[in-house]
């Protein structure tokens, strides 16, 4: 019956996962601490007719995971802070041409080499903003390892519908840590392909404007012939130096992940309704964060969590709907405020909105948060 | 009335093309299409991947499975694609600058692999695109718009580099000599294995005006005279290969090719399975 319980790390799991969803082609260069997603791949692929390759590094990885996309498997890469810049320009190459992929970034401290094995929640901007000039992007990013095994499946579930790159915004503590995953049957998670063109080849348009904003797509070798370019293109694939033709394609681009956010925002709500302090937080600092939650419950303090399961993009309207009456917003979190800067950019209220923040490598333990809030609430009393 | 070369392997739709006049790399990319016509390949199949750079705009043109990608990078997205589907026949076309400098790690570690595609590199001796700073086949003393008193650098012979790292077939042909761009082209597409051709090109609009080479005509007349076919080295004295550069097949062996032994570990676990 439950055979398919398994005690799994995180990195683990987003193998599973990915095995789950359909992929069939890793290409990556080890970097702590991401590296088990690799050795996993490695070991597993073969087995199933996949196909794994250790590139030369980073860009070479996210290059060729487009290559291997185009090709018609569904492709993944994984790595960590200073990997996840060096894929950068190539990140964007898929966001413009709409190659369905998913690069796994655990999160390191750093910049630069940082602290290697210590865990960070530092790449959140770099996830939305990394490559250059202005493009959509889907991240998620899971709180447990079961969810990772859950949120990979939808990194490529995403991948595949809206044919654009998926970061799945890991971090060091759900990475390593080993929990039990009940690994879904065949059938009982949703599997999304890609959407095949179902015309002539000589009536296809690679890019073309259809009604879900999201342009078909043939593999090459499939009898399509056509041209893939990182410059801005026209519905036919070939480049175009237009003004309006460039605006056309970013609206596109725009328009067919902020049309579908209903789709795509994935969040958990945990006793908001009643609370007066709400903590705004995602990744591993949920799981203090509830902790936190709960002791101050229990000393008579109603606080309440807005967990964010997808990070990009924002859920803008969410964010505002919940933090409606409330009188404090905390944002606990392994970087120097990145997520409180977003919540401060939407919540233009009396609230207050504090960061709880630590960029050393050490984990914000749920005493931490209770002290910090505490603190906060005896000085408001005083005043 | 285009010919039947153009007709059958170019977007005719996409000419004219932008190259200035008497840049070489129109030539060199008509050498590719009339190796794959006579290659007699499937059309659906084969696959152009280029980088950025002059040169790599050829992929636009050719009417093939074509992938213009971020500057130096094409190999790496060539080794993707041909993995994932090993049916393809994937051809790069890279210049000297995007395969030797900024994609000189995938260049060389493609070759180590032996993965089964052929790369073509238009070599003009300088970053055209960018408006004609050195490269890093810009020979010694040279100019470019970055190298105002001369090119310090010591040049790249594209072809060694590639021996040296491990491809399997190796040859260079110039603009001048374009009947042996084909063939050689042909060779290493029907090699398996990583197969590497040389180009050389002729940027006349840069390289040429500013080592002062004179026009078009000058530049690829100049390449007739400059360069030896290697398999002549032996009979030559030291004085007649003064100043010269080796042209040819400088490398044709059979090793084993990187997919094939993928495939071994896949095949190794079927088996297992049938068991
Ligand atoms: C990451 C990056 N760096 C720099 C450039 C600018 N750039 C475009 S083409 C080019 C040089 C191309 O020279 P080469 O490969 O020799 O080809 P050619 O134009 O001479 O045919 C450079 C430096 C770029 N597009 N991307
Ligand atoms: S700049 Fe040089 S390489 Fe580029 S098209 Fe002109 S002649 Fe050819």
């Amino acid at each position: 019956m439950h055979n398919n319980i398994k005690f799994l790390q995180g990195n683990e799991a987003c193998v599973q996962g990915a095995i789950y969803a359909g992929m069939k082609f890793f290409a990556g260069y080890p970097i702590t601490p991401s590296t088990e997603i690799a050795e996993l791949s490695s070991a597993m692929l073969p087995k199933i007719g996949g196909k794994f390759i250790q590139m030369e590094d980073e860009i070479a990885s996210m290059a060729a995971v487009i290559g291997g996309s185009l090709g018609g498997l569904k492709s993944m890469t994984a790595t960590s802070g200073p990997g996840f810049s060096l894929k950068q320009e190539n990140i964007g190459y898929a966001c413009i041409t709409e190659i369905p992929c998913v690069i796994v970034n655990v999160q390191r401290g750093g910049p630069s080499t940082g602290l290697p094995t210590s865990p960070s929640q530092g790449d959140v901007m770099q996830a939305r903003w990394g490559t250059h000039a202005d493009h959509p992007i889907i991240a998620l990013s899971p709180t447990s390892v079961s969810e990772t095994f859950e949120l990979t499946v939808k990194a490529f579930n995403f991948s595949e519908k809206y044919r654009t790159p998926v970061i799945l915004l890991m971090d060091e503590v759900i990475a390593h840590m080993r929990e039990k995953v009940i690994v879904p049957n065949e059938g009982d998670m949703l599997v999304i392909d890609r959407k095949k063109p179902q015309v002539e080849s000589d009536e296809y348009k690679a890019y073309e404007y259809t009604e879900d904003l999201v342009p078909a797509m043939a593999n090459f070798g499939e009898g399509y012939r056509y041209n893939v370019t990182g410059l801005v293109h026209d519905e036919t694939g070939f480049p175009v130096n237009s003004t309006s033709e460039a605006e056309r394609l970013l609206n596109r681009l725009m328009g067919k992940i902020n049309s579908n956010l209903d789709d795509i925002l994935i969040y958990e709500e945990y006793l908001i309704e009643d609370s007066d302090i709400l903590f705004v937080t995602f990744g591993c600092m949920a799981r203090s964060t509830k902790e936190a939650v709960n002791n101050l419950r229990n000393e008579g303090i109603k606080a309440g969590m807005f967990v964010l399961k997808t990070i990009w993009p924002f859920p803008e309207e969410k964010i505002k709907q919940v933090s409606k009456d409330k009188n404090m917003i905390f944002v606990p979190e392994m970087n120097l405020g990145q997520i409180r800067q977003e919540v401060e950019r939407l919540v233009k209220t009396d609230c207050n909105i504090y960061g709880i923040n630590k960029a050393n490598g050490e984990i914000i333990t749920p005493e931490h948060i209770n002290d910090y809030v505490k603190g906060v609430l005896g000085k408001c009393l005083a005043e | 009335m285009p010919s039947r070369i153009i007709k059958n392997n170019f977007r005719v739709d996409r000419l004219p093309h932008i190259w200035c006049p008497g840049c070489g790399h129109g030539i060199l990319m008509r050498a590719i299409a009339v190796a794959i016509e006579e290659s007699n390949l499937d059309k659906d199949k084969v696959c152009i991947v280029s980088g950025i750079g002059c040169s790599s705009r050829a992929a636009g043109y050719m009417d093939f499975n074509t992938l213009h990608t971020t500057h130096g990078r094409a190999i790496a997205f060539a080794t993707g694609l041909k993995v994932a589907n090993p049916d393809l026949k994937v051809i790069v076309i890279s210049g000297d600058g995007d395969a030797s400098a900024i994609g000189g790690n995938h260049l060389i570690h493609a070759c180590r692999r032996n993965i089964d595609i052929t790369t073509i590199i238009f070599n003009n001796n300088i970053y055209g695109m960018t408006g004609g700073q050195y490269s890093p086949t810009t020979p010694n003393k040279e100019k470019g718009t970055t190298a105002p008193y001369g090119n310090i650098d010591k040049a790249f012979d594209i072809c060694q580099l590639a021996s040296g790292a491990g491809a399997t077939y190796v040859a260079r042909s110039t603009v001048y000599h374009v009947n042996k761009m084909v063939e050689y082209v042909k060779k290493g597409i029907k090699h398996k294995g990583f197969s590497l051709v040389e180009g050389v090109s002729a940027c006349p609009t840069y390289y040429g005006r500013k080592n002062k080479k004179g026009s078009a005509v000058d530049l690829i007349k100049e390449m007739k005279h400059k360069f030896i076919d290697i398999s002549a080295k032996d009979k030559l004295s030291k004085d007649d290969v003064k100043n010269k550069i080796f042209m040819g097949e400088f490398k044709d062996v059979k090793e084993p090719e990187y997919i094939e032994e993928y495939f071994k570990i896949i095949d190794m676990f079927k088996k297992e399975m049938s068991i």
